[in-house]
């Protein structure tokens, strides 16, 4: 599904993506660990196609297309999606109008006809009990005002909702409390599936006790140091991303 | 002054003389009027050197050196006079053409007791001591040459009286429709809402294309103790037009005022809102939104006077430019000395598309109490490049991105509008205007 070579990125002018080497099948959920500043951000938002970071160097294969020639909508119309660190809050546009507006704009680059006002609705009252998300915040402007819990739903009900191939989960886990990890992370969880692939990106272990990964990798200044099992991020756990990072544990 | 093009002040002059229905008139009005043109007579046309009007030029008005319609000039017939009417609003209508009042095209009938709608020229007949005691009454005597101008050569205009206790529904339309060249037009509203009344108004600016000419108008509306009046001004003049407007607010004790100011054409524009907060507890809304596209200059000036304990005014002011618009916004809070517990806001932004277009916010607060609650923001920005980047993450193309987030900022002061016909009129219009690919309705 994804297969990153060698792949270097900047950001005014600095490196922080030093060649990255990543290869993504579909159906796995794929976790991304390492310490801040390490690039794990940089390398979504390089997914996703945001023109801030430059590429240098390197290449992304996404289902046999190069995905860093397509623009960002472009990539989200071919079924990647970023489910944001720090979600934009946009007043004066309601959730539901950007919800519809996003699936339709899909759905024409397959072919497909929109979706009429009731068909929608019914995906998206069906996608809600997902996130277990309040219906009233459909009605409000984007993320306008919303708890950090609730914008982090929202981000999930968005990907629900769009239901893409390679979903990229930028922190999700950071400023939620137990409750509503365990709420996003079912959600996550409920949409896995053959052809689906997943890259959680997460500093903490924590969010892994509920959203099982299939492979661990760790980032660390720009590279991927060490890739492994589950196991690997119960070890930095313990050990901290200091030892990961030193050659002699180098996978 | 060197600069200034003498002869059209004289012209002007020369026309105030000249009224040949002078000497018919009832002594009330022609001392009005010989006031004001001595006012005229004295201030002249504002030139760049007045502090309030620096940023706006308008020796292009005097240039042009529009004249007034003879009296007897005939009303145009209008073929097509119904696309001038707001779609889906109803309700009693005053319509001026050309400044006269048009019997064909208004609606008056049935309306409840309490409620007079009616032109300046049956007032004068028939409530002639109302009139004489409001018209020039709430505009300040020493204002520019322009209100001067308006009311020195005062035509036609529209009396709109509620009376104690009345509340109507529906709201009062006012129609300016513009179809003459070179001409100077000087539309002119009176709202008297007595005690306890409820009334809303829509002063509506229109043109058939391609006409030049001048609107200088001015509007007065006074509000007495626990009136709720709601105002808008929809000013869609023909992109070679002029005009110049101001609207005084007299708000009574505990009364409600609000006024939207809606300017989406007009080559040059410019707009004076003055509120006064009278007595003690009265609230005023000042809500506005500006559009300035190709070289158009859009001016507001609003000053809101807390002359009184415990009032309350919140203004929020909005324009989008593109192209090579270009806009001012100063707004200027007043709390006077006697005036505690004031509270008052202001918010001012502004939206640029092009890098051609100029917006220029300038904040102004005079405090005179000490225990008040004041704030003030102002912004001149572009479209949120994070906003736009989240838009396209979720397959939105870039030119759709743009037009609902420029929509969207349209629209946190279009919300405010709320009679629903007009709101979708002014949306339709920003949208054609700005070419965007959204329209109305951002439901489902």
């Amino acid at each position: 599904m994804l297969t990153i070579t060698d792949l270097h990125a900047s950001c005014d002018g600095k490196e922080i993506l030093r060649g990255i080497d990543l290869q993504v099948n579909a159906g796995e959920v794929h976790a991304i660990m390492g310490p801040n500043g390490s690039g794990k951000s940089t390398l979504a938002n390089v997914l996703a196609g945001r023109d801030r970071y430059q590429v240098t160097a390197g290449a992304v294969n996404y289902q046999g297309r190069d995905l860093l020639s397509m623009q960002p909508e472009e990539r989200a119309r071919a079924g990647v999606f970023l489910a944001f660190q720090y979600p934009v809050e946009i007043p004066g546009v309601s959730n539901i109008y950007l919800l519809k507006a996003a699936l339709n704009a899909v759905r024409r680059s397959r072919g497909q006809p929109e979706l009429d006002a009731m068909d929608f609705l019914a995906l998206v009252k069906e996608r809600l009990a997902l996130v277990s998300m309040k219906e009233e915040l459909l009605y409000r402007s984007v993320n306008e005002g919303f708890s950090g819990g609730e914008k982090k739903r929202n981000e999930i009900l968005q990907m629900a909702v769009l239901a893409p191939s390679l979903a990229i989960l930028d922190e999700t886990d950071s400023g939620l409390d137990i409750d509503a990890l365990q709420t996003v992370s079912a959600g996550v969880n409920a949409l896995r599936s053959v052809d689906r692939a997943f890259l959680l990106i997460t500093h903490y272990q924590r969010l892994l006790e509920y959203i099982v990964p299939d492979v661990v990798h760790v980032l660390v200044d720009g590279r991927i140091v060490r890739s492994g099992d589950r196991s690997l991020a119960l070890e930095l756990e313990r050990t901290g991303y200091g030892s990961a990072a030193s050659p002699q544990s180098s996978a | 002054m060197s600069n200034r093009v003498p002869d059209t002040t004289e012209k002007y002059i020369e026309a105030m003389r000249a009224r040949d229905d002078a000497a018919r008139e009832v002594s009330w009005l022609r001392a009005l009027r010989q006031t004001a043109a001595a006012r005229f007579a004295e201030a002249g046309f504002p030139g760049l050197r007045d502090e309030d009007w620096k940023y706006t030029d308008i020796r292009p008005i005097e240039r042009a050196a529009f004249m007034p319609l003879p009296a007897d000039a005939a009303p145009p017939v209008l073929a097509s006079s119904r696309r001038f009417l707001i779609e889906g609003l109803s309700g009693p209508r005053l319509v001026f053409i050309n400044g006269r009042f048009s019997t064909v095209l208004s609606l008056v009938d049935g309306l409840p007791s309490g409620v007079t709608i009616i032109p300046f020229g049956e007032a004068l007949r028939r409530k002639s001591q109302v009139l004489a005691a409001h018209l020039g009454r709430h505009a300040p005597a020493d204002g520019h040459g322009f209100a001067a101008l308006n009311t020195a050569l005062l035509t036609d205009g529209a009396y709109i009286h509620i009376g104690a206790g009345v509340r109507l529904e529906q709201p009062v339309i006012v129609l300016y429709l513009a179809t003459a060249n070179a001409a100077l037009l000087l539309p002119r509203t009176l709202v008297i809402a007595e005690p306890d009344s409820q009334v809303t108004i829509i002063e509506h600016y229109a043109a058939a294309a391609d006409v030049t000419y001048f609107t200088d108008g001015l509007s007065e509306i006074a509000a007495s103790a626990n009136a709720v009046v709601e105002h808008y001004r929809v000013q869609e003049e023909s992109r070679t037009a002029f005009h110049i407007s101001g609207v005084h607010l007299q708000v009574g004790r505990s009364s409600r005022v609000s006024t939207h100011a809606l300017d989406l054409g007009g080559r040059l524009v410019r707009n004076d809102v003055r509120a006064v907060l009278a007595e003690a507890g009265g609230e005023c809304h000042l809500n506005g939104f500006y559009l300035a596209t190709d070289k158009q200059h859009v001016d507001n000036h609003t000053c809101i006077d807390h002359a009184q304990a415990s009032c309350k005014s919140r203004e929020f002011y909005r324009g989008v430019l593109s192209g090579r618009g270009r806009t001012v916004f100063r707004g200027r809070i007043v709390v006077r000395a006697d005036a505690q517990k004031s509270d008052a806001r202001q918010v001012n932004n502004n939206l640029l598309l092009s890098r051609d277009a100029e917006a220029d916010s300038l904040p102004q607060l005079e405090i005179y109490a000490d225990d008040v609650l004041c704030s003030h923001g102002a912004t001149v920005g572009q479209l949120d490049g994070d906003a736009l980047f989240y838009l396209r993450s979720r397959a939105l193309d870039d030119a759709d991105a743009r037009d609902l987030l420029t929509f969207a900022f349209a629209r946190e002061v279009l919300d405010r509008i709320r009679i629903a016909p007009v709101q979708a009129w002014v949306e339709r219009r920003i949208s054609a205007a700005l070419r965007l690919g959204v329209a109305g309705g951002m439901g489902v």
